[in-house]
């Protein structure tokens, strides 16, 4: 065990150096430096003391893999191609939290949403709550985030007015982004859930339980339920991963000044700088998260060996 | 068809879900590619005095805000997310095959490797990838003139979606290949002296086709879910070409509460809802007649 954390943690910085040398070759082979502004030519002066900002004097190997990750990491003064009032590091400080928060929530809601679904599909099994449950399970999956937070923005915010059409802040903003966000990922569990539920209703222990007479609500939360959420337990540790880093669809929907509408409009302004220090984040994000995750398997299932030998 | 093909799709002709996923996806596919010869000419037409015309005997669908009619571009954005899918797929499908197949069957030292590869490319940042490589490689092609600026994106980005998709196909299929590799038939055949590529092709490859066929089915409708969201982002195909994600992005750029052009987001979602629905089942459905259980 602790020399797979060893292992696993000396792994850490190469995988952040694939990561971030990707990105830097796919910023290199971009046409153009990202200085021009698109609209109309500088002037040769501003060009230059852009060019000078930017440290595009030098190599691109060397301005990539030396000078920058120093500014960005050690000085923190590298500042944001398009927005060159702000540093990176100012601008992230900023959005990181906004998407973590929005992240956690829509975690929650995925888990207790789709648990709570789950269970109600498979004790009402093929009845109208099994059939209103799966075909919303459809809905959620087969519509993309952005029709969704769309519709409901229509239905909740112009329609009925209850809910503020956008931006941040507020503890009513949050709401709905974070059901749009939950909704594919609550579904996915409620099928899970109610497979596992249906699974385990068959087995003997169940039979056993409901044969000495236990009430309903017990043989279901105390015996069946706590065996059918490990594939759910299974199934967080990648939601997760893919809500937090996955929530540019709908920051955009609801305008929330997080890291995925920085992601976004860096990459549509090719605004360099901003765009691999975001990749660096998502990296050190990602990979911190799977290390967490495949630690935690160990601790709640000890059938599961971390690091034992792959077959 | 062999014995064994017959009793699949008997199974799979069994389960409802399936083979109306199967008769839908049919359908959808013949209305978008048959009509392509119309559509590609009639999506582009504008007519600026017919704009944004909700549903009505003279535009079945409804037109757009530049007048086109929304039947002609629902059916030629199918055709392109349908290709665009079944592009991404085959990519996946194909390098994956070949990475797994090779770590599973040479084994050892090489195989750790190659699969420690795998566990690595696995937490890299995906969206935020594919979104860079469609914006500069796109941007390089339509410099060199490989590809004009419409198809450049599209081809990148099928690249790039079926790119990210290999990864679990890799794993599924070494995981075959590892427990078929001890099997006696390959054994008879390495006794016989075959050299190794012809039991790759010939005795491996039969064997590992189920399990391939369920994850390019269900790999289809996620990269054409993925390309809608790129498409929503401004990273997705360029107009005046056209998918079902971009037709149902446009849409919702112009809704609004004044002019309520609810047929701009409605028209293209249903067709896309459907052909993923019906990929999901019929993905799901040949999962459970091929009998294949794999981790996600």
């Amino acid at each position: 065990m602790g020399s797979y954390v060893l292992r696993r943690l000396l792994a850490f910085p190469l995988l952040l150096l694939v990561v971030y040398a990707g990105a830097v070759l796919l910023v290199v082979a971009a046409p153009g430096e990202g200085l021009e502004t698109g609209e109309k030519d500088l002037p040769p002066e501003v060009l230059a003391q852009k060019r000078a900002a930017f440290n595009f004097d030098q190599p691109w190997p060397q301005r990539y893999f030396w000078t920058w990750p120093k500014r960005l990491l050690w000085d923190g003064d590298l500042p944001a191609m398009r927005y060159e009032d702000w540093t990176v590091v100012e601008i992230i400080r900023a959005a990181l939290p906004v998407s973590l928060q929005l992240g956690v929530l829509a975690l929650g809601i995925a888990v207790a949403g789709g648990v709570g679904v789950g269970v109600l599909a498979a004790t009402h099994r093929n009845r109208w709550p099994d059939f209103l449950a799966t075909s919303l399970c459809l809905v959620g999956i087969s519509l993309p985030t952005f029709v969704i937070g769309a519709l409901l923005l229509i239905v909740f915010a112009v329609w009925l007015g209850a809910v503020p059409v956008g931006g941040w802040g507020r503890p009513e903003q949050t709401l709905l982004p974070a059901v749009t966000l939950a909704l594919p990922y609550a579904a996915y569990i409620a099928r899970l859930t109610r497979n596992a539920l249906l699974d385990v209703f068959g087995e003997d222990y169940i039979r056993t339980a409901r044969a000495k007479g236990l009430p309903p609500w017990q043989v279901l939360f105390d015996h069946a339920l706590r065996n059918a959420l490990l594939p759910v337990l299974s199934y967080l540790g990648p939601a997760a991963a893919s809500i937090f880093t996955g929530s540019f669809v709908v920051e955009r929907v609801f305008t929330i000044p997080g890291m995925g509408t920085h992601v976004v409009e860096s990459i549509n302004n090719r605004d360099h700088s901003l765009i691999l220090a975001t990749v660096l984040v998502y990296g050190v994000f990602l990979a911190s998260f799977n290390l967490i995750v495949d630690l935690l398997y160990g601790l709640v299932d000890p059938r599961i060996r971390v690091g034992a030998k792959t077959q | 068809m062999s014995a064994r093909d017959e009793s699949v799709w008997r199974k799979l002709r069994r389960r409802r879900g399936a083979t109306a996923g199967l008769a839908l996806l049919a359908l959808l596919a013949s209305a978008c590619f048959a009509s392509l010869g119309w559509s590609v000419r009639e999506m582009r037409a504008t007519r600026l005095s017919e704009a944004r015309q909700s549903p009505s005997w003279r535009a079945p669908l409804g037109t757009d805000e530049l007048g086109r009619s929304m039947l002609a571009r629902t059916l030629y954005g199918g055709a392109i997310s349908l290709s665009l899918g079944l592009l991404a797929a085959s990519v996946a499908v194909i390098f994956g095959t070949a990475y797994g197949a090779a770590a599973g069957y040479v084994g050892g030292r090489v195989d750790a490797l190659m699969m420690r590869a795998v566990d690595v490319l696995y937490a890299l940042p995906y969206m935020l990838l594919v979104m860079l490589l469609a914006v500069s490689i796109g941007a390089r092609l339509e410099q060199w003139g490989l590809a004009g600026a419409e198809w450049s994106r599209f081809i990148v980005l099928a690249l790039a979606i079926g790119g990210v998709s290999w990864l679990t196909v890799a794993r599924v299929v070494r995981g075959q290949v590892l427990s078929l590799r001890e099997r006696p038939f390959i054994e008879a055949a390495r006794s016989l002296g075959l050299p190794t590529h012809r039991i790759l092709l010939r005795h491996v490859l039969p064997n590992l086709a189920g399990h391939v066929a369920v994850f390019a089915t269900l790999t289809v409708p996620q990269a054409i879910l993925q390309e809608s969201f790129l498409s929503f982002l401004g990273v997705g195909v360029q107009p005046p070409q056209a998918t079902w994600g971009s037709l149902a992005a446009d849409g919702i750029r112009l809704l609004n509460p004044v002019q309520f052009a609810w047929w701009l987001v409605i028209v293209p979602c249903v067709p896309l809802a459907l052909t993923l629905l019906a990929l999901n089942f019929v993905g799901d459905g040949l999962r459970d007649a091929l009998d294949v259980r794999a981790r996600p």
